[in-house]
């Protein structure tokens, strides 16, 4: 078991209810999981638990068995504004994490070109990061979140500031590398669509509660196509949870 | 090109004034109104015997002494201020505050802990530019983008790491304008003190062409605080900025 939530409440300072009440949740290792749900409905509050961005009101976040309390390496985030450091190329930027954590050299350069060929980025490595487009940030930010092999990387909404189409092609090529990697993942996303063609399993979220609503374990043989009916009948029955109403 | 047309046509326009206001019409007093031939010798003059140079070297190395001493100052500060809530509650509003009082007003205070010194310009230099500099530190630091700091934090950086791998290049351009300013205030400080001790400089050069009755000295010495200044913001930061900003597809 990678990742526990046990009972994790978050209330932030004067407000009355609780963003997120008494969340459980269990992520197995080389398991993807995607938390959907509307706006305000905490799924971002969440990450930020996970991640040790912010600490919960009560309840615990367990990896590997330990208590996290602050950010780490072994639970990098993908943010939704890329996050790239403007005054690093692209390559550099997706060695940043490696140099923090002191890899030799030539190490460095070896995992950051495997990883930038997997986000087919290896031609635009000495760019810098103002010259390349928005998919292309995302998909440096994605190269330099894989380099930390992190025992569960968490993705806060990473195609919503995207195209449709760049949105759409980028989710392509996450599940593509995912399959290749079977790297751990928590995916936050407001687009049923998204959940049903990237997870595993998907924690809806109930609007407005703080609560989840239900668990889904998606069966679908990968890769998924989006016109696929049961693919569509799927993401109805989900949407339909999502708005709290029926459609 | 066209700018020295302009500065041609103003050299020209200046020295028509003179000879008519003052050698033609006889309505000024020669020591009241500077012209440009004058100026031209008052320069030949002060370079001949060698004193203008001397003096504007001074004042440079005081200038860039007083200075390094204010970014050290002024960034150390500035890095306290930022550590601590309570110091950017209470103390940056007196800093803030001792920092608009003109630079002129520390030279009695200078004079009497050191006297007619240039430990007592220095010291001058420093309070006129230190606490500028602490406020630029401060307000970089505040403006970095948090997603910088999110994302360095989960991709495991300590806080040693935090501050020179992230918070530091991300605040730069910042740091080199509020670095930019300080040396404005520097030099401005530095004059103030110069003007009101004895040591060689611009600024003591300037006075004594007062002494003088020498309006043209006076007005020589004015044109190289000016051109001094200029290079130095023109040559040293505004390069810096550029490129900073260039390189990070800013400008």
């Amino acid at each position: 078991m990678a990742l526990v939530l046990e009972g994790l409440c978050k209330r932030f300072g004067n407000s009355e209810k609780d963003t997120l009440h008494k969340i459980d949740l269990k992520v197995e290792t080389g398991e993807f999981v995607c938390i959907v749900g509307t706006s305000g409905c905490g799924k971002s509050t969440l990450l930020n638990l996970v991640a040790g961005l912010e600490q919960p009101t009560q309840g615990r976040v367990l990896l590997d068995g330990e208590e996290v309390s602050k950010p780490g390496a072994d639970r990098t985030v993908m943010f939704q504004e890329h996050g790239l450091f403007p005054w690093l190329s692209v390559i550099d930027n997706v060695k940043f994490g490696m140099r923090l954590a002191g890899l030799p050299k030539e190490e460095q350069e070896k995992k950051a070109r495997h990883y930038l060929e997997m986000v087919r980025l290896w031609d635009y490595r000495d760019y810098p990061i103002h010259q390349i487009s928005g998919g292309m940030r995302q998909r440096t930010a994605l190269a330099r979140s894989l380099t930390m092999e992190s025992k569960v990387l968490l993705m806060d909404e990473p195609f919503s500031a995207l195209d449709k189409q760049t949105s759409n092609r980028l989710r392509e090529e996450l599940q593509r590398i995912w399959m290749e990697t079977k790297q751990t993942i928590l995916f936050i996303t407001h687009s049923v669509e998204e959940a049903v063609y990237l997870a595993d399993r998907i924690v809806v979220f109930a609007p407005d509660s703080g609560k989840v609503a239900e668990i889904v374990t998606v069966g679908l043989p990968r890769p998924r196509h989006v016109y696929a009916p049961e693919f569509v009948d799927l993401r109805h029955r989900i949407l339909e949870e999502v708005r709290g109403e029926a459609i | 090109m066209g700018f020295l047309l302009f500065l041609a046509l103003l050299v020209f326009a200046w020295q028509g004034l003179y000879w008519l206001g003052v050698e033609l019409l006889q309505w000024w007093k020669p020591y009241a109104l500077p012209s440009p031939l004058g100026v031209a010798k008052s320069f030949l003059d002060l370079c001949q015997d060698g004193r203008l140079f001397e003096a504007a070297g001074n004042s440079l190395l005081r200038g860039i002494a007083g200075y390094a001493l204010a970014l050290a100052i002024g960034m150390a500060l500035g890095i306290i201020i930022h550590q601590s809530k309570y110091l950017q509650k209470n103390l940056k509003p007196m800093v803030l505050g001792v920092q608009t009082l003109p630079s002129v007003c520390w030279v009695p205070f200078s004079i009497l802990w050191f006297g007619l010194t240039d430990q007592a310009i220095l010291f001058v230099v420093v309070m006129g530019s230190a606490f500028s500099v602490a406020i630029s530190v401060d307000n970089a630091i505040q403006n970095v983008q948090p997603i910088y700091t999110k994302a360095a934090l989960t991709l495991g950086a300590d806080k040693r790491q935090l501050y020179f791998y992230v918070i530091l290049p991300a605040c730069l351009p910042e740091l080199v304008a509020g670095m930019k300013q300080g040396w404005s205030f520097a030099w401005r400080a530095l004059m103030a003190g110069e003007v009101m001790t004895t040591s060689v400089g611009l600024g003591q050069t300037l006075i004594m062409g007062r002494d003088l009755a020498d309006i043209n000295q006076v007005m020589l010495v004015m044109v190289v605080i000016v051109l001094a200044g200029v290079i130095i913001d023109k040559c040293f930061f505004l390069a810096i900025e550029r490129r900073i900003l260039r390189k990070r597809g800013l400008l």
